[in-house]
């Protein structure tokens, strides 16, 4: 019997605003423990929430930018559950009354341009962070996190494949990134997602039973863990089982979930509507002003990619859905660049070297002008494409430009006829089989004698002139 | 005791500006008041001998450099310990937060210290504000002034002894479903719960958010006013404060009458009713007539649904309100948990008295999963239906007059065996809250124990002065005889 597999997913995501959601403790990753909070945020006795007007404006830009539609009157509500990194004993959120709703978010599969639906985007308020010594009796609680604004965002189960489900992420993150409203880094928390799976025989119009899967910490263990749910799920069908409705935590050291819940032990959470805060009202001229602010999304800047710079889709989709890659591509090629060319570079060996240093592309520390240079100096054969290849690591290390390297270093490519001949005859001197085999009418031997050249040369030879240079020298000895 | 401690508010002011008596010497006289009939009042969790003192010194400085003073400047007064005091003891007389100090002022403290008012002391009261007789202190018992076998109310009781005892000139109180009023009542002094959302609830320990709204508990009308001129505005820490157009409360005390239309509701002295009640307020009425009002017979029919509809409110909310006391942060911890639920289990057992419980596991179960819909949303309407009822009262007359409590005082123990022989005792106050409207209970006269009685004025929304006035204009008509021999 052959399953598909029905994924949806819940996106959690940090607002970057400069404040916290309810108080106005600074909004920041990291600091000592315990220096970035108040009363308010510790949920002290007597203190009140006092809602964080951008975190509406970001919440309206994100809802915009997929697409939503805008509540013109919500409210927050109380989900009481009690837990250490939970002050107040419950989290202020919003039930039944999103702040966004009915939206769709587009992916670019190997088949098609694929709409996923959102369901609803709402805010709410973070708990702080858990910290379990190895091997000691007590846990200690870090409430900086506390109050941090977030949205989550919630997937229609349109996803059919875990490849679908990457893709919808990635997509999240470079509208999220492009609009302002979130860093997205995952390795910093501000992005989290839980996995929802269900499978079902293909045909079957009903879906199957759904299981949950927290604790999913990156685009890959998403991958991993919808993988291993849906393998999960099949295994209990075909042995004639049930799969039990459940929510799963995912260890993605040891590539397995665990139970964490079952339907059984489903929290009530005892939702109402949150006294100590009015309701939400958004008018036609906040959402307007909202939508003038918002820039560029990123498939706009594919489909104009595609017909202003002629790149293909492939390129456009990769440059568009990264905020730091784009806005190199943009400046190199106003700076001059050929705009295959630049895109060559940052999706081959810049990415190379940010996947490396595990960065965000926004990290990259130099500009579009700079690459634009870098390519300009290999067009113009001060360097060869070899070296052009050293050169940029060092752009990523040092404050200097390509030209203030190759200059600093002696890179520059050698392309002086003369010199070049010079080190043909010394390496042909040095080669005399290879010599023989050329002449014996092996054409292998150019490629051979060729790489013996740029060795010796230290790969500054002009690849070009050895071509051109090495075939004259080795007739005229024949000769 | 010293005579001054008799004085109002007012009249101590005059004194201070007058230069007649230091703020220091007023001080020492309550404090020295305080030492000798506090054991048998028992009116403070916490006396602030110190503090106050050195509040004094402050005020007299600031005489002493010609500086220009409020109305309240040196007058010593009482805070109802669920308010949050920087650096004091703040426990809601519970064992959960006995030793609870607040690192902030409440919004409403921080006016009063502006206003150079000198904190004497913490008052008593029913634990977490739920009770109506302050026998849920888990700390001490606070007797009524005018009997000492009797309670003096709740939840605010430590308060209204206090203001009645002469320990202090006034007092904050907290009124979540006639927290104020009630106790304002048994122990004959002026008490008022304002509009929802005129005074600020930040820093106020939450026992309902909907329906709490913190007060003063006075002497007189004239003090009331003059507090409430202080701790009122809208505050940006607080979302569900307001801003009030007409402010000036000292300025609406008149006692012209003419053209005020007072509403006498039936269903407030039907049945239940002690007799001698039901004739403070038809005398009420009467006075009002020969000052020129007019008695408007209005209907409040909800009035029958009223108690229901409180108890499911406030008990849901506080069930949410009262989660954070889990022993992580701050406040009791329970001994020898071994993991985290018992933790919470362990705590929350021991460290919450029987009638909270009840509470939180009422307001819990009205919030849960199957049950929400037919208790707590439908409180809710209920609720819409008994604000509706008072907009169409107020189309006929500017304020309604009941009485506060149905009884006088009762003895220690007599109501506490049964939870809803106490939860009746609040039937004339609790739709007030519930409709978020502004009321006061002015001493109105004694029963034949001579156990003070309360009459209770109601207003419409944002007319507190509508409610200040009336409340004077019978006051000054000396309709009732003054409520003597407080105290020593």
């Amino acid at each position: 019997m052959k399953y598909e597999t029905v994924i949806g997913l819940e996106v959690h995501a940090e607002l970057a605003t400069n404040t916290k959601i309810y108080c106005s403790c600074a909004n920041q990753f990291g600091g000592d423990t315990n220096t970035r909070c108040c009363p308010v945020c510790i949920g002290l006795p007597g203190t009140l929430p006092v809602l964080n007007r951008r975190v509406v404006d970001f919440a309206i830009k994100a809802g915009l930018s997929m697409h939503c539609d805008i509540a013109s009157v919500c409210k927050q509500d109380r989900k009481n559950y009690f837990y250490p990194d939970l002050p107040k004993a419950y989290q202020i959120s919003q039930f039944d009354l999103p702040l966004c709703y009915d939206g769709y978010v587009e992916i670019d599969t190997e088949e098609e341009t694929k709409k996923i639906g959102i369901t609803r985007i709402h805010i709410e308020e973070d708990a702080g962070k858990l910290l379990h010594a190895e091997g000691a009796n007590f846990s200690l609680v870090d409430y900086n996190r506390g109050g941090v604004p977030l949205i989550e965002i919630v997937s229609e189960p349109d996803m059919r494949s875990p490849e679908e489900a990457m893709l919808f992420l990635e997509s999240i993150k470079s509208i999220l990134q492009a609009i302002g409203v979130s860093d997205c880094k995952m390795q910093e928390g501000s992005l989290r997602c839980d996995i929802n799976v269900s499978v079902r025989p293909f045909g079957q119009k009903d879906f199957g039973v759904r299981t949950e899967c927290k604790n999913v910490n990156s685009f890959r263990a998403a991958v991993r863990a919808i993988r291993y749910e849906r393998d999960r799920q099949i295994a209990l069908l075909e042995a004639g089982e049930t799969v039990e409705q459940e929510t799963r935590r995912w260890d993605d050291a040891k590539g397995m979930s665990f139970l964490m819940r079952s339907k059984e032990e489903a929290q009530d959470y005892r939702y109402f509507p949150e006294p100590d805060l009015m309701p939400i009202h958004i008018d036609a001229a906040w959402i307007e002003k909202m939508q003038n602010e918002l820039p560029e999304l990123p498939q706009d800047k594919k489909r104009r990619y595609m017909t202003s710079f002629d790149l293909p889709q492939y390129d456009a989709s990769l440059l568009s859905a990264s905020k730091g890659l784009s806005t190199i591509f943009e400046e190199a090629v106003q700076s001059g660049a050929k705009p295959k060319t630049a895109s060559n570079w940052l999706l081959g060996e810049i990415s190379k070297i940010v996947n490396e240093r595990v960065i965000d592309a926004t990290e990259i520390p130099f500009d579009g002008k700079a690459l634009a240079e870098l390519i300009s100096l290999i067009e113009s054969g001060t360097i060869s494409g070899t070296i052009a290849k050293q050169v940029l690591p060092k752009m990523f290390d040092k404050s200097q430009s390509a030209k203030e390297i190759v200059e600093a270093e002696g890179l520059a490519q050698i392309s002086d006829e003369g010199a070049i001949i010079d080190l043909i005859k010394e390496v042909l001197s040095n080669n005399a089989p290879a010599v023989a085999d050329y002449h014996a009418g092996k054409d292998r031997a150019i490629g051979f004698l060729t790489g013996q050249i740029m060795r010796a040369s230290k790969g500054k030879a002009n690849p070009a002139v050895i071509q051109t240079k090495l075939r004259e020298v080795l007739n005229e000895m024949k000769a | 005791m010293d005579s001054l401690c008799k004085m109002t508010a007012h009249a101590l002011s005059e004194k201070i500006k007058k230069r007649e008596i230091s703020a220091t010497e007023l001080t020492k006289a309550h404090l020295a008041h305080i030492e000798e009939i506090e054991p048998n009042v028992n009116s403070f969790i916490t006396v602030t001998s110190e503090t106050a003192l050195e509040m004094a010194n402050a005020v007299d400085k600031k005489i002493a450099n010609g500086e220009a003073l409020s109305s309240l400047a040196g007058i010593p007064m009482a805070i109802k310990d669920n308010i949050s005091t920087d650096g004091i003891k703040t426990t809601c007389a519970s064992k959960m937060l006995q030793n609870y100090v607040p690192p902030f002022d409440a919004t409403v403290v921080d006016k009063l210290r502006q206003a150079d008012c000198v904190f004497i002391g913490k008052a008593n009261m029913d634990e977490f504000a739920m009770g109506s007789s302050t026998e849920n202190s888990y700390f001490k018992k606070t007797k009524n002034p005018r009997n000492t076998d009797c309670i003096p109310g709740g939840s605010s009781g430590g308060s209204a002894a206090a203001v009645a005892a002469n320990e202090s000139v006034f007092a904050l109180g907290s009124d979540t479903g006639g927290s104020i009023r009630q106790p304002a009542a048994m122990c004959g002094v002026v008490g008022m719960k304002p509009t929802y959302g005129l005074v600020s609830r930040y820093g106020l320990i939450a026992f309902a958010s909907s329906l709490d709204q913190i007060g003063p508990l006075t002497k007189d009308v004239r003090d009331c006013a003059t507090v409430l001129e202080v701790i009122a505005g809208k505050d940006d820490k607080d979302s569900t404060s307001l801003s009030c157009e007409n402010t000036n409360f000292l300025g609406a005390l008149n006692e012209d009458c003419k053209g005020m239309r007072i509403g006498l509701p039936q269903e407030y002295l039907e049945g239940g009713i002690d007799a001698p009640i039901k004739e403070a307020v038809l005398n009420a009425a009467k006075a009002y007539e020969k000052m020129g009002a007019e008695i408007v017979d209005v209907s409040l029919p909800m009035l029958s649904h009223a108690l229901e509809t409180y108890y499911m409110i406030s008990s849901a909310e506080a069930s949410s309100n009262l989660a954070r006391y889990d022993g992580v942060r701050y406040g009791f911890r329970a001994e020898n948990c071994n993991n985290l639920e018992e933790l919470f289990l362990k705590t929350r057992s021991e460290g919450f008295g029987d009638e909270v419980k009840r509470r939180i596991m009422l307001g819990t179960f009205v919030l849960s999963s199957g049950y929400y819909d037919a208790y707590y949303k439908k409180a809710q309407k209920a609720r819409t239906l008994i604000c509706r009822d008072f907009s169409s009262a107020f189309e006929n007359c500017d304020t309604i007059l009941t009485p506060t409590s149905p009884c006088t005082a009762w003895k220690f123990g007599e109501k506490s065996e049964d939870p809803l022989q106490m939860y009746l005792a609040d039937i004339c106050t609790v739709s007030v809250n519930i409709a978020g409207l502004p009321a006061l209970s002015l001493p109105c006269g004694v029963d034949t124990n001579g156990l003070p009685i309360g009459i209770q004025l109601i207003g419409d929304t944002m007319h507190d002065c509508d409610v200040l006035h009336a409340a004077y204009a019978l006051e000054q008509s000396n309709t009732f005889l003054p409520i003597g021999g407080a105290g020593a």
